[in-house]
Formats: structure tokens, sequence, C-alpha cells
């Protein structure tokens, strides 16, 4: 379950994110950008999250996760591919092996949707435990 | 009113682990170390590599072990007999070595042992074919074992690990006559996705194939050294 620690670092970002800010702000969703050749579950991130957020200032906030395809690049054949993940790698035209990865091994978080807690109703800012 | 604002943080997941990747690297360059990260899926036969390896090796370089264990020092305590460092890193329940853990490893080195003098490190990562395969963990080579009886179907199903792999032991083949697996097969199984990786078929049983492996340990020790040169 590696997810638990890639979530912990995610929430540790997040975190640092929070208080740097001079004003007070009310996350309201978050999004990351995950690769599908990458060895991250979504599923697995998405219940980790919100396990590891209970009763902290991200309870509740919404972890939006864009999967990204492989998608190789062929040099002979001079053209991108999709490669069939867990049965095939190699360019399907000329079997060139996937050496140019052009997407798919992704692990990001991309950027945060927050609302200014002076413009919105019961956005409390509630104190982080530590995680 | 409701306003809603974008911060964009384009932070990868990973980056305190690389971090720590990073600095463990820069540790073992300053003390002319060159570290191998030893990955596979658990008994596809990394610990009998490193008795051999050590047994092999010990005249020739200085070397410690760093020693990913969930739960127990069992792996540890058989490579003991060789009068190296060993370092234990009890993982608990997690299912891979992380940079922060290797670190701990490394200052346990720093301070009970003398780095300068060590030649090369070797960790053997918990065994995993998922999970060690996202966290470096400072090394400067990525070794992948594969069992000829785990099928050679696993580096299509696990990629990760095996794209990233600098080189790939086939271990156990003295079962192969044994087993209807077609070693060729893994090896292009592998090729698919990373045409660059050294390739070496070993038996630990029969010592088959273990001074090629040898010899590449030596070479990227070498390789190293003379780098850290040029770079002075």
């Amino acid at each position: 379950m590696h997810e638990t620690d890639m979530t912990k670092a995610l929430i540790l970002t997040i975190k640092d994110w929070y208080y740097s800010q001079a004003e007070q702000a009310k996350i309201e969703k978050i999004h990351l950008v995950v690769g599908q050749f990458t060895c991250v579950e979504p599923a697995s991130l998405q219940f980790a999250f919100e396990v590891q957020t209970r009763n902290t200032f991200l309870e509740g906030v919404e972890l939006a996760i864009q999967e990204i395809p492989l998608i190789a690049f062929c040099h002979r054949c001079q053209q991108e591919y999709k490669p069939k993940l867990g049965l095939q790698y190699s360019c399907p035209d000329c079997k060139s092996p996937m050496e140019d990865i052009r997407s798919g091994r992704e692990l990001k978080i991309d950027r945060l949707e927050y609302s200014s807690t002076n413009n919105c109703k019961g956005g409390s800012r509630t104190a982080p435990t530590s995680n | 009113m409701h306003q809603t604002f974008d911060a964009a943080l384009e932070i990868n997941l990973l980056h305190a682990n690389q971090e720590g990747a990073d600095h463990n690297r820069a540790h073992f360059d300053r003390w002319g170390i060159t570290c191998l990260n030893l990955m596979s899926s658990p008994g596809a036969g990394k610990t009998v590599l490193l008795e051999r390896t050590l047994a092999a090796l010990k005249d020739k370089f200085k070397m410690a072990v760093i020693e990913g264990d969930m739960t127990t020092e069992l792996d540890a305590d058989r490579l003991r007999k060789y009068d190296i460092p060993i370092i234990p890193i009890n993982t608990g329940r997690s299912c891979h070595l992380d940079s922060k853990m290797v670190a701990g490893g490394i200052h346990t080195l720093e301070h009970q042992y003398n780095p300068h003098d060590l030649d090369l490190v070797l960790v053997e990562n918990v065994g995993n074919l998922v999970c060690p395969a996202e966290f470096e963990v400072g090394e400067h080579a990525k070794v992948a074992l594969l069992s000829v009886t785990e099928g050679e179907d696993k580096p299509l199903k696990y990629p990760v690990m095996f794209q990233e792999a600098d080189c790939l032991l086939i271990t156990k083949i003295d079962l192969a006559p044994y087993l209807d697996i077609d070693c060729d097969r893994i090896a292009e199984n592998v090729r698919q996705m990373n045409p660059n990786v050294t390739i070496i078929s070993v038996s630990a049983k029969t010592g088959e194939g273990l001074q090629q492996w040898f010899d590449w340990v030596k070479n990227i020790i070498y390789q190293n050294q003379a780098d850290r040169l040029a770079s002075i």
C-alpha cells in the first residue's frame, strides 16, 4: 500500500501551501494527475486520502484524479502509439522497443481550488492535526 | 459572494522522496561509494545473490549492505557471517524502502563505521514487484531480479520496475529444465520496454553466470570512480 505514503506526502505538500497563504483559504478541490505507467492505483489513493484527512483541515475536500494514458513515440515510424499495458510495449507496427515515453509517468499535484473564507460561509479554518 | 481561486502547484507527489534520494546519493558520492538497489518479488533470490557476491568480492572491495526486511532480521543474520557492515532497516508494514529509511541506514554507517573506506553499498529492497519501483533511495543503478519460476509474463504485468532496471538478473536458471519457461522470452519481454538493460542469467546454486554479474558490479564501481575523478 504505497498509496498510503504518497497520500501522506500529498497532505504535507498541501499543508505547506495552506500555511504559506497570507489569507485564510478554504480548500475545496485538489487536482492530481496520475499516469497509467506508474505503480499508483487511483482508487487506493482516493481511499487513503479519505481516511487520512478525517478530522483534519482537509476533511471533505474533493480529490479529483485525472488519469493520463501511456503514450510512446516510435522514432523509426515517426509516430506516437499507445502501448497495450500488460501485453505489449513495443511499437505495434515495427516492433521497436518502447524507448521514448511521452506521457503516462506523471504523479503530480496539479492545482488547488480554494475560496477565501471571508467570502465563504462555514469555511472556518480548523487547526490541522499532525498527520 | 463565493469566489473560487486556482493555485497552480505542479509539484511531483514524490518530490520529498526524490530530494531525499538525491541527498543520499550526494553522501555516497562524497565518500566514493557506489550504491546498488536490488529489487524483486519475495523469494527471487536477492539474499542468496548477496551471499555469493559478498563471498566473491569481499577481498577486492569494501562493502556494506543495507537490508530492508518487513519485520525480521532473518536476512541480515544470514549476511553477518561475511564480517562487513550489515545495517538492517525494519520497514514495519511498509512494502518498500524509501529514501528516508535509507538515510537512517546511512546515518548508522556514518556513525558506527568509516564510510570513506567503502566502495560499494548494496541495498536489498523489500520483496515486492510493484512499490519499490517508484521510490528511489539514492542508488547509482537499479538491479531487478526475476526467477524462472515466476513466469515470463511478469515483466509485462509489472513493467515499471523492469523498465527502470539497469541490470536484470534472471535467477534460478538451474531450475529452467524442469519448467515450461522460455528464458529468451523473459529477455524479449523486458527488452520491449527497456532495450538497453544488461541481462544476465544466473544460478546461485550452481554458480552459472555469477562471474558475469560480478564483472558488471566491478565495472559499475570503476565507472563511478572514473566519473568522480573526471568531475574534480
